[in-house]
């Protein structure tokens, strides 16, 4: 058994994700007013609106007139992301992440962890590209309309139908065909925030005096590619494809790893006690 | 530059199903929508499948479609015989919806900016009555439908005519009248046949259209139709591009 230590942002994470999502259930089932709707558009508190940002998009391509509400909505959950958090949304709010993560554990335990089906990271953006192709030639949001991550938080909050197949097909498209295949290499709302990420403020950052070069953190990574400088350079993480999941941060035996922002340098003293 | 050849190919093959997918589930005629929904495809363009008009529904009346109901994904919609809409007056779907599928103006009286709601103008569907298996149509005293309209006596009204079977009673049936009808589903529910005998159809499913240049000449009114009427005649024939002709006062005959 991993010490709390180990998992400790990813009890976080699981709390923010069921969290959020209970609220939305509450919110329709009981009519509490902390959060109502889905993640696709929001009232918070009963006043506050949010709305994805990559669903206004599509809406956008279809040639609709986006409504005020929804715009301001979209535009505050995209400045969080965009100035603060980066693609945090992937790792810490989408409901799909708990059975990526999960496929991922199951891949690992059964000691099929880096056995590579390769599949290029980039075929997210072109799939991009297309959500707002598609959506342009149909005149619907294209990828809300075959989203597992729809799916699943539309159905936990308003019923799942079929819904569960999509997230069943995700699930075992990680296992059993490409390590992290769904959210690191498809999925376009993980690339609308890679994109729109790339310059927040909470970044996670390496030291590499500590650094003993052990590889449990690219290990551990679902987006291995954001670490290019571990062992050989201090700095923060640059790509905006790092899902901010501290992942890397609980793997470091060495502290090497922490929360930190974008315009800090590496920590002066050695900090055993990572707080973010 | 071959990784990106590649991305892009195995992108295109996904596009395809998805276009194919996206195609045919667009279509689904008889969804009936909320009260002030915008005309479906700009519905369907609109609408991001947030569910908040379900959650705002006091009467638990709206679904949002989950994938196998058979209607468009995520999208809200009644199934009347079940849960109809009861016309709440505050209109708390339409209001809470905040990407403009739902449209408040649609269902207001007045101008912008000092409209006052008025649910009566919600246009959600048409009851339709079918009168081989309406009770009522077969003589038998029922009205059911008309009790339970929250519009009786505009939107449905029942007509007495001669009952030609008997030759001495009437038959009471049930007539909805399209001008008044909200399409809210209470009478679809409170039908006492085993399949509902009225139901609520999608306004441009249950109706017809007549063309500016069917003018009704005992009405004094209708003649300005015809002044209105921005139509042009396009219809083409082989016979289009000859003259008319006064064939039947024609000998040749």
């Amino acid at each position: 058994m991993p010490g709390i230590r180990e998992i400790r942002y990813r009890i976080l994470r699981r709390l923010v994700q069921v969290g959020a999502l209970f609220l939305f259930v509450a919110g329709n089932a009981w009519g509490w007013k902390v959060l109502q709707g889905n993640f696709s558009s929001s009232l918070l508190f009963g006043a506050l609106p949010l709305a994805d940002p990559f669903s206004l998009l599509q809406v956008a391509a279809t040639g609709t007139m986006v409504a005020a509400k929804a715009l301001l909505g979209g535009g505050i959950v995209l400045l969080f992301f965009a100035a603060i958090a980066g693609r945090a949304f992937c790792g810490w709010i989408c409901p799909v992440n708990i059975a990526t993560d999960l496929a991922d554990s199951v891949r690992t335990a059964a000691g099929e962890g880096n056995r590579p089906l390769r599949m290029s990271r980039n075929i997210r953006y072109w799939v991009l590209g297309l959500s707002l192709i598609l959506s342009a030639v149909f005149g619907v949001a294209a990828f809300e309309w075959i989203s597992p991550v729809g799916a699943l938080h539309r159905g936990v909050v308003f019923g799942m139908g079929m819904g569960w197949t999509a997230v069943a097909a995700v699930f075992l498209f990680d296992v059993f065909m490409v390590r992290n295949g769904f959210c690191g290499h498809l999925c376009p709302l993980g690339a609308f925030y890679s994109l729109a990420g790339r310059w927040s403020l909470v970044r996670v950052v390496h030291s590499k005096e500590q650094c003993t070069s052990c590889m449990r953190c690219i290990e551990s990574c679902p987006e291995p590619q954001v670490l290019p400088m571990v062992g050989k350079r201090d700095g923060a993480v640059a790509s905006g494809e790092c899902t901010n999941c501290g992942r890397c941060i609980e793997a470091c035996p060495e502290g090497a790893m922490r929360f930190g922002l974008r315009t800090q340098g590496p920590p002066k003293k050695v900090p055993k006690e990572v707080t973010s | 530059m071959i990784d990106a050849t590649r991305s892009l190919g195995i992108a295109a093959v996904g596009g395809l199903v998805w276009a194919g997918f996206l195609e045919g589930k667009k279509a689904y005629p008889t969804a009936l929508r909320p009260p002030g929904a915008v005309d479906d495809a700009r519905f369907l363009a609109a609408c991001t499948k947030c569910g908040l008009c379900v959650a705002a529904c006091p009467y638990q009346a709206l679904v949002l479609a989950a994938p196998g109901d058979g209607r468009p994904i995520g999208t809200p919609y009644f199934v009347m015989r079940d849960r109809p809409c009861r016309m709440c007056r505050d209109i708390p779907c339409a209001a809470i919806c905040p990407t403009g599928a739902l449209d408040t103006g649609l269902v207001s009286d007045g101008e912008a900016g000092k409209a006052v709601l008025n649910i009566n103008k919600a246009r959600i569907g048409l009851a339709v009555i079918d009168r081989e298996t309406c009770i009522a149509y077969w003589g038998i005293q029922c009205d059911a439908c008309y009790r339970a309209c929250p519009v009786i006596d505009k939107a449905i009204t029942v007509d007495p005519v001669r009952n030609d079977r008997t030759g001495r009673h009437a038959i009471l049936g049930p007539v909805v009248h399209s001008d008044h009808c909200t399409g809210c589903g209470m009478c679809e529910r409170a039908c006492v046949t085993k399949k509902a005998s009225i139901f609520v159809l999608p306004r441009r499913i249950a109706m017809g259209e007549s063309s500016d240049r069917y003018i009704r000449g005992w009405d004094a009114g209708d003649e300005k139709r015809l002044e209105e009427a921005t139509e042009d005649t396009t219809t083409v024939t082989p016979r289009s591009g000859k003259s008319p002709t006064d064939y039947l006062n024609r000998e040749d005959l």
